[in-house]
């Protein structure tokens, strides 16, 4: 298994760690069984995502996908954000090892759930998938 | 966040492989270069193959404790486990109609999908547990025997904790059940004395690769007067038993592999004291760390310690950016999405499992290949657990 370069700049130098006091928007996903959890916490102001930071307990593909993630919708609008696709993240950091696609689907997932909360929050109805709370199966995609 | 720096190379995975010992490499290359006789050949050049062949074989059998007749050379352990395993089942199936093989829940995987293939071909197998400490529950083995019983197989040693397992005591009830007894030595030889006479053993299986002899070569010993199934058929090398011309340069490497060991014994003191030294501050000066295995039956130079909070192939790839190699039981860092078998047998939970590092230390480690660990591990820890959701801070 190799990872590439993107990968491990995005791992040995992830951006956006940390944690935003008052976030208008936080998004847990994953679980300590299965070895991996994205924190994910949005400010929003008029729609925009002003700021964005993470936690994740996991794997380097696991870190970088947060990362990337971040990155990807920093300073976009809620609306881009929701654009955001697993595969996007994937080809932003020049591929994943088969057996790592699911941690970018979980840093999709992160994301909405992030967006789910401050939707939650302002009173918003959700009109988007939100991602279940799965404490039984690990989350595994299949090679495709 | 703060670099990772490299400021030195530190080998410490010697039970996933070790360097080819500079003496081995020595030993070895008069095989390749003037004795390349096939040792089958009757003439002079194929009679010098043939003296070096029965040369290593005594050599490597003293080692041992068995004669060199009771010794036959496999491409490695996972070939031996397969052979001992599969052929002591259908030799017991053919012979006496029994058809059940007894393992432990924590062997290499060439033993439990050995074991897997037995099953499918019809025989039952027990898997029995391990205590916490890593350590067979004898109980339930003595529950487990029964006159129906082909099998038993126990591994030596663990290759991610290190237990060392009662394996005198095990083959003692295997006998009494009329069964044979099996253990995969793969990460005992080398690392602590074996006698196949002490263990009473009937198969005993070793690879040259973990102590220091080169990947590709490995041994299985039987017992005299034993004849399983054979394993590949041919021209009769090996007694008739595994045929295939005999990798005289790697099988010369293994002996000589197996004397340097031996004479390095003493030595396992020094890397007990070392393997020890780190245990003791990582247990003191990190916090939320547990101790994987039993501390006093376990081989010298293994360490397997869990941190919480965070996933092991992440740490795994820091500490390898700062020069040290180690090994996880994460499932990341495997190509399984399971973590570690041997953690979740000792009753583990998958997420402390994940965070697991086994070191292994053994000959070309030194003090200062120590300080470093002990230089780099903790910052690369807090580093990692300031980035988890799910750190509770260390004094929690």
């Amino acid at each position: 298994m190799q990872y590439s370069e993107k990968v491990m700049d995005h791992f040995a130098h992830p951006r956006n760690v940390g944690e935003i006091e008052n976030a208008d928007g936080v998004g847990t996903v994953g679980n300590a069984t299965c070895g991996d959890i994205m924190q994910m916490f949005l400010k929003i102001e008029n729609d925009v995502i002003v700021d964005v930071k993470f936690k994740t307990f996991g794997c380097g593909a696991a870190i970088a996908t947060s990362s990337m993630a971040t990155e990807l919708i920093k300073g976009h609008t809620v609306k881009e954000a929701l654009e955001l696709t697993n595969k996007a993240v994937v080809e932003a950091l020049d591929g994943l090892p088969p057996i790592k696609i699911h941690c970018s689907v979980l840093a999709e997932e992160a994301v909405r759930a992030a967006l789910a909360d401050y939707y939650t929050k302002i009173g918003r109805e959700i009109d988007f998938e939100v991602p279940e709370k799965d404490e039984e199966a690990c989350h595994i995609i299949p090679e495709e | 966040m703060e670099e990772v720096t490299k400021e030195r190379f530190v080998y410490a995975d010697n039970a996933a492989t070790t360097p080819v010992a500079p003496e081995v490499a020595e030993a070895m290359t008069p095989y390749f270069t003037a004795v390349w006789g096939n040792p089958s050949s009757m003439y002079s050049k194929g009679r010098e193959a043939r003296k070096a062949l029965d040369s290593a074989r005594e050599r490597a059998s003293k080692v041992l404790g068995c004669a060199p007749n009771e010794l036959y050379f496999t491409s490695g352990g996972t070939e031996a486990d397969n052979w001992a395993l599969k052929g002591g089942a259908r030799f017991m199936r053919e012979k006496q109609g029994r058809t059940h093989v007894i393992t432990s829940t924590i062997e290499h995987p060439a033993v439990l999908r050995s074991c897997e293939a037995l099953e499918r071909e019809g025989f039952r197998v027990s898997r029995v547990n391990v205590c916490k400490n890593g350590i067979l529950d004898m109980d339930e083995l003595r529950r487990t025997l029964d006159g129906d019983t082909a099998i038993v197989a126990v591994m030596y040693a663990n290759n991610e904790i290190g237990t060392i397992q009662p394996i005198e005591e095990i083959s003692k009830l295997a006998h009494e059940a009329g069964a044979l007894m099996f253990t995969d030595a793969v990460q005992a030889v080398g690392s602590i004395p074996v006698d196949v006479n002490a263990l009473g053993v009937d198969m005993l299986s070793l690879s040259g690769h973990k102590l220091g002899a080169p990947k590709g070569i490995g041994a299985l010993y039987m017992r005299r007067g034993l004849k399983i199934n054979k394993y590949i058929d041919g021209g009769g090398q090996e007694r008739g038993m595994r045929s295939g011309t005999e990798n005289l340069p790697y099988i010369a490497g293994l002996a000589e592999a197996l004397e340097l060991a031996a004479s390095r014994m003493d030595d396992m003191e020094r890397i007990r004291r070392m393997r020890d030294r780190l245990a003791d501050y990582i247990l003191k000066n990190i916090p939320h760390t547990i101790y994987n295995g039993d501390p006093s039956r376990r081989l010298p130079g293994n360490l397997n310690i869990s941190f919480e909070y965070i996933e092991g192939e992440s740490l795994l790839l820091l500490l390898d950016m700062a020069g040290i190699c180690i090994s996880t039981g994460s499932a990341c860092s495997s190509n399984s999405l399971e973590p570690s078998h041997v953690l979740l047998a000792l009753g583990l939970p998958a997420e402390k499992a994940h965070g697991s590092m086994r070191v292994s230390l053994s000959h070309g480690n030194t003090d200062e290949d120590v300080d470093y660990i002990i230089e780099k591990l903790p910052g690369i820890v807090s580093r990692l657990r300031s980035m988890s959701p799910i750190y509770p801070g260390d004094d929690k």
